[in-house]
């Protein structure tokens, strides 16, 4: 287990295009960092850098200490999870996961041992027989796992390893890579674009954007203090909300009527001309159904619903908007930049499922103004984020990570004393 | 399906059989024959009789047969070796280098694949006899190289091309060598593929009849299609008929063992080379 | 067609440097190329480009190799002594009577063929698979043999079995005459040759994806339209790859002439006609103009394919 440096890390292809532009990033001992953003944002490169499969064109690539710039794979001791598993067609499963002790010339009762370890993890025992062709997709992908665990390696890492996978079994092995994960306390640099993959998994989320880090932070940070419009839109589902806006005295004018600003984000936006809001879904409600009490900290609104999506738990509605043009071409570029395909310019609007509200009507909306962020169209920088509120936040994770790294180690020393004994 | 629809696939089934093996059965049948019986008017010979085998094998044809036999094996096997080492090489280059004679060197195997033989023996013929190579094995095993090189290069660039390569990179990970890396990984991938293409090449080199007629004189390196084609013209006895027969059943032997087993294989290296190449 | 084929998964390669600059690894990656591939392209432009520039070399002398001394340059005269002689056209004739005979036959039966191993009930594929692979290894002089065999007045079964047939008779002479010694000469081949035909459209049968069957028939189309609107238009490429190569290898069609009918009775082709012209006759000069001239058909064969079909190699190799 080891702790991985990035310092300055620049990756160039012949054509002078920088993939990787500049990052650097550390990360701790035991910690499971996800890398996201849209394809093409450099997040494999970056991981194959850290693995060893890529050259770096600058900057130091630390591993435990160590700098490892021009050391072969296999000098650097890390075990890989390939998004199409890359499991050898010609060996059976237990060989399959044999294959890096194999390699190590451990001798043939430890790697027997190690394997069934390994298999009993990850409930593969009655398949070690089988060759892989003849798997699951989820068994396939258990078995790049066992191959993963099954040496002492520095650090984990997993390029999209579930992207080939159904939903159902996605959100399965999602839970058991972090179970795994907190159970062994290994590093874990794990590559997606799936933002709840993102969520859920990582300690901290390294957001990257045309091979530039933009945000490196816990998962609550990323959605409460986004730095930019980018991370913004990027984290979340449905996605943020941006209104165009402009600004006199506190009280913003938006196409969902007027919303007031507390001092603090007041002063972070005087002076400016056309800015954006950018709003949750959730922040929203059917202005019914809100407690008298907190009436009074949002604003209501009147507006037409076009769509509404009722989930049973939960209830979305869509209410188109007027949008100048120009802020209307900056959130196409945005959504295009975010791989997805927003057509038009409507919030979605989440509102309780017992709501009433029915599409082509019009309803009476509250928002809460508390929880706004304010964007410079421009630029896309976040202008009312709380550094400190989100630094808080960060905070509280790695606090929570460290205590369940300790743990995970106890239970270790306790079971190898037992072992042992 | 229906009952019915299955009885008519299970006939055409049968008709298909029939239609491939009918003539193999006759040769067969007609090696049995003795020379009395061979003109008999009937598929089946009267009484089975092994004469025009010991004819052949022990008789007075031996010394032509035997060493064509042996002729035959030796020259297809060795042109089949080195096509196969020579198409490995270019054949990795295609599937997994990025460089501009790919195209070329495809196109020159198709090029060469089409090449009408008889084009080539003319020339050849005067040149083996001016330089020596007339009548010997490598001037055999030479043209026979523009017969299995081609499709040795077609067939095993489709195969290799289906080679998940990146399986030496996670080799690598899982801490190989770049040696290791080929030698565990990439050669249990690529070896039926190259064996696939030997079987191949094998059979098209086995087949071979105008280079075994036209640059060849004696025993010393004619092939047996080509004693076969010429057992007629010597009239060392008078019908030879029976010891065609029976030759032509000894040398279907090894084709029809690969084919048996290797059918699967053979027919996706036979479509992969052509249709995917 | 092979677009159904699964994607490669790319995802591992790294981007390649664009063409223009070149890196020190696309060059070094250029150079290991060559490196590997020469040998092969090498031995390859040895055997063939080399004995072929030698046949025009040659092809312009009148030279025998009985009469060394008395060789002369001669310039086209050779090609017009051939192209002036009958002996030629029938040749021509009769390669491609047996080309356009076979190659249809083989086609139709061909296909025949590879419909009912796509639909035959999986227990007896392999068995069919086997089967049909024999024809194929089985080596042409065995395979002349025994159809010649077969045949034959004295050893022959074929007019006993078909004597009731009109116009055959216990000494009906198949190879007496020109059409009867031709068909015979056909039937050898088509059984020979047929299965790799099958074998092809059959992948390429295979790569017609169920789901527009079950498609075309939800649209209402019969078995027949759904062979002639689904089937065939998607198969057009496989059908032409197997076209191109059994046309271009039935032109040049030998061994089964040689042992059948030693070109008498007008059944010499156009590779026979080489043959003797060079290995019986020694003839070098005209030998090698008339295998100029069998090089150059099969060049315009394969020019008019690739033209005029629009055979795309390329896009039937499955190449990007």
């Amino acid at each position: 287990m080891a702790s991985i440096e990035m310092k300055h890390i620049v990756k160039q292809y012949g054509d002078g295009f920088p993939a990787v532009n500049d990052v650097s990033l550390d990360i701790a001992e035991g910690e499971f960092m996800i890398l996201v953003g849209p394809s093409g944002c450099g997040k494999s490169t970056l991981l194959r850098m850290i693995v060893g499969l890529e050259d770096i064109t600058s900057g130091d690539m630390v591993i435990g200490g160590v700098r490892v710039n021009d050391k072969a794979p296999r000098e650097r001791n890390l075990s890989m999870v390939f998004q199409n598993y890359a499991l050898y067609p010609h060996l059976t499963v237990f060989e399959n996961i044999a294959f890096p002790l194999r390699l190590a010339k451990v001798p043939d009762d430890e790697v027997k041992r190690r394997v069934n370890d390994a298999a009993d993890v990850l409930e593969l025992h009655e398949h070690l027989g089988r060759k892989p062709a003849n798997l699951s997709g989820g068994q396939r992908q258990r078995v790049a796992m066992g191959r993963a665990i099954v040496r002492q390696a520095e650090a984990f890492l997993f390029d999209e390893p579930l992207s080939n996978l159904d939903a159902k079994l996605r959100g399965q092995m999602r839970t058991e890579i972090s179970r795994l994960q907190r159970r062994l306390g290994i590093t874990t640099v794990y590559v997606t674009h799936d933002q709840t993959e993102a969520m859920t998994l990582g300690d901290r989320v390294c957001v990257l954007r045309k091979g530039k880090i933009q945000q490196v932070a816990s998962p609550r940070e990323l959605y409460e203090q986004p730095v930019n419009l980018f991370v913004a839109g990027f984290i979340g589902s449905p996605p943020m909300n941006f209104l165009p806006a402009t600004i006199s005295g506190n009280e913003l004018s938006t196409p969902f009527g007027p919303i007031a600003l507390d001092e603090r984000r007041t002063a972070a936006v005087a002076g400016r001309d056309l800015l954006l809001v950018g709003i949750r879904p959730e922040y929203f409600e059917d202005a019914s159904l809100v407690d008298e009490a907190k009436l009074p900290l949002g604003s209501t609104f009147r507006a037409r619903v076009d769509v509404t999506e009722w989930l049973g738990d939960s209830q979305f509605a869509y209410i188109p908007y007027e949008a100048p043009e120009a802020i209307t071409n900056q959130l196409r570029d945005l959504s295009r930049e975010l791989d997805a395909e927003e057509l038009r310019t409507q919030a979605i609007v989440s509102i309780d499922s017992t709501s009433r509200i029915r599409e082509g009507r019009d309803a009476e909306f509250w928002l809460d103004s508390r929880k706004v962020h304010v964007f410079d169209p421009q630029t896309g920088e976040n202008l009312t984020r709380d550094a400190e509120a989100g630094a808080a936040l960060t905070r509280m994770a790695t606090e929570d990570r460290v205590e369940q790294v300790e743990e995970a180690r106890a239970r270790a020393d306790g079971s190898t004393s037992v072992g042992a004994a | 399906m229906s009952r019915r629809e299955k009885i008519w696939w299970i006939v055409a089934g049968v008709l298909i059989v029939l239609y491939a093996l009918a003539p193999i059965a006759w040769i067969v049948s007609l090696s049995f024959k003795a020379p009395s019986d061979l003109a008999n008017g009937q598929f089946l010979p009267t009484d089975a009789s092994t004469e025009n085998y010991s004819l052949i094998l022990t008789g007075a044809a031996s010394d032509l047969f035997l060493p064509a036999l042996r002729n035959s094996f030796g020259i297809c096997l060795i042109a089949t070796a080195i096509s196969c080492v020579l198409a490995m090489f270019a054949a990795y280059a295609i599937a997994r280098l990025d460089f501009p004679g790919k195209k070329l060197i495809l196109g020159t195997a198709l090029g060469v694949a089409i090449f009408p033989v008889i084009s080539i023996v003319t020339p050849l013929f005067n040149l083996w006899r001016n330089i020596g190579l007339y009548d010997t094995w490598p001037g055999l095993i030479i043209p026979y190289l523009s017969l299995t090189l081609p499709i040795s290069i077609w067939t095993m660039s489709a195969f290799f091309r289906e080679i998940p390569w990146e399986m030496e990179q996670a080799a690598q990970v899982d801490g190989a060598t770049t040696w290791q890396a080929f030698r565990k990984v990439i050669v249990p991938l690529a070896a039926p593929g190259v064996f696939t293409t030997a079987i191949i090449a094998f059979f098209i080199a086995w087949n071979d009849f105008v280079y075994g007629i036209s640059l060849t004189s004696t025993s010393a390196s004619r092939p047996v299609p080509a004693a076969l084609g010429l057992f007629s013209g010597a009239s060392q006895f008078e019908d030879p008929t029976g010891a065609i027969a029976a030759a032509a059943v000894i040398v279907t032997i090894p084709v029809v063992a690969l084919v048996l087993l290797f059918q699967r294989r053979i027919v996706a290296g036979l479509t992969n080379g052509a249709v995917k190449g | 067609m092979s677009t159904t084929t699964l994607p490669p998964t790319e995802k591992a390669a790294p981007v390649s440097a664009p063409a223009g600059t070149t890196s020190d690894r696309a060059r070094s990656e250029r150079t290991l190329g060559w490196l590997l591939a020469g040998p092969a392209l090498l031995v390859m432009l040895l055997v063939t480009a080399y004995p072929i520039l030698q046949a025009v070399y040659d092809s312009l002398f009148d030279y025998r190799l009985t009469d060394p001394e008395n060789r002369s340059f001669t310039g086209l005269s050779n090609y017009w002594v051939i192209l002036t002689d009958s002996t030629w056209w029938i040749a021509i004739g009769v390669t491609v009577f047996i080309t356009a005979v076979t190659v249809a036959v083989e086609l139709v039966l061909g296909f025949a063929l590879a419909f009912v191993m796509a639909k035959a009930l999986s227990a007896i594929r392999p068995v069919l698979r086997a089967a049909i692979l024999i024809p194929y290894a089985v080596i042409t002089v065995v395979s002349a043999f025994a159809w010649k065999f077969a045949f034959a007045i004295d050893t022959g079964f074929i007019n006993k079995w078909f004597g009731w047939l009109p116009g055959i008779s216990g000494d009906t002479d198949w190879f007496g005459g020109q059409w009867s010694a031709l068909f015979v000469v056909c039937v050898a081949e088509i059984w020979k040759t047929t299965p790799f035909i099958s074998l092809l459209l059959l992948a390429g049968l295979a790569q017609v994806p169920e789901v527009l069957q079950e498609a075309a028939k939800v649209d209402g189309a019969t078995w027949w339209q759904r062979l002639r609107k689904v089937t065939l238009p998607n198969m057009k490429a496989a059908i032409m790859v197997a076209l191109l190569f059994r046309t271009l290898d039935a032109f040049r069609v030998f061994d089964s002439v040689f042992v059948m009918t030693a070109g008498a009775n007008h059944t010499e082709t156009v590779s026979f006609l080489a043959y003797r012209q060079t290995i019986s006759r020694l003839e070098i000069g005209l030998g090698s103009a008339v295998s100029v001239l069998l090089f150059l058909a099969v060049v315009l064969i394969a020019a008019v394919f690739i033209k005029g079909f629009k055979v795309d190699l390329a896009q039937a190799r499955g190449e990007r």
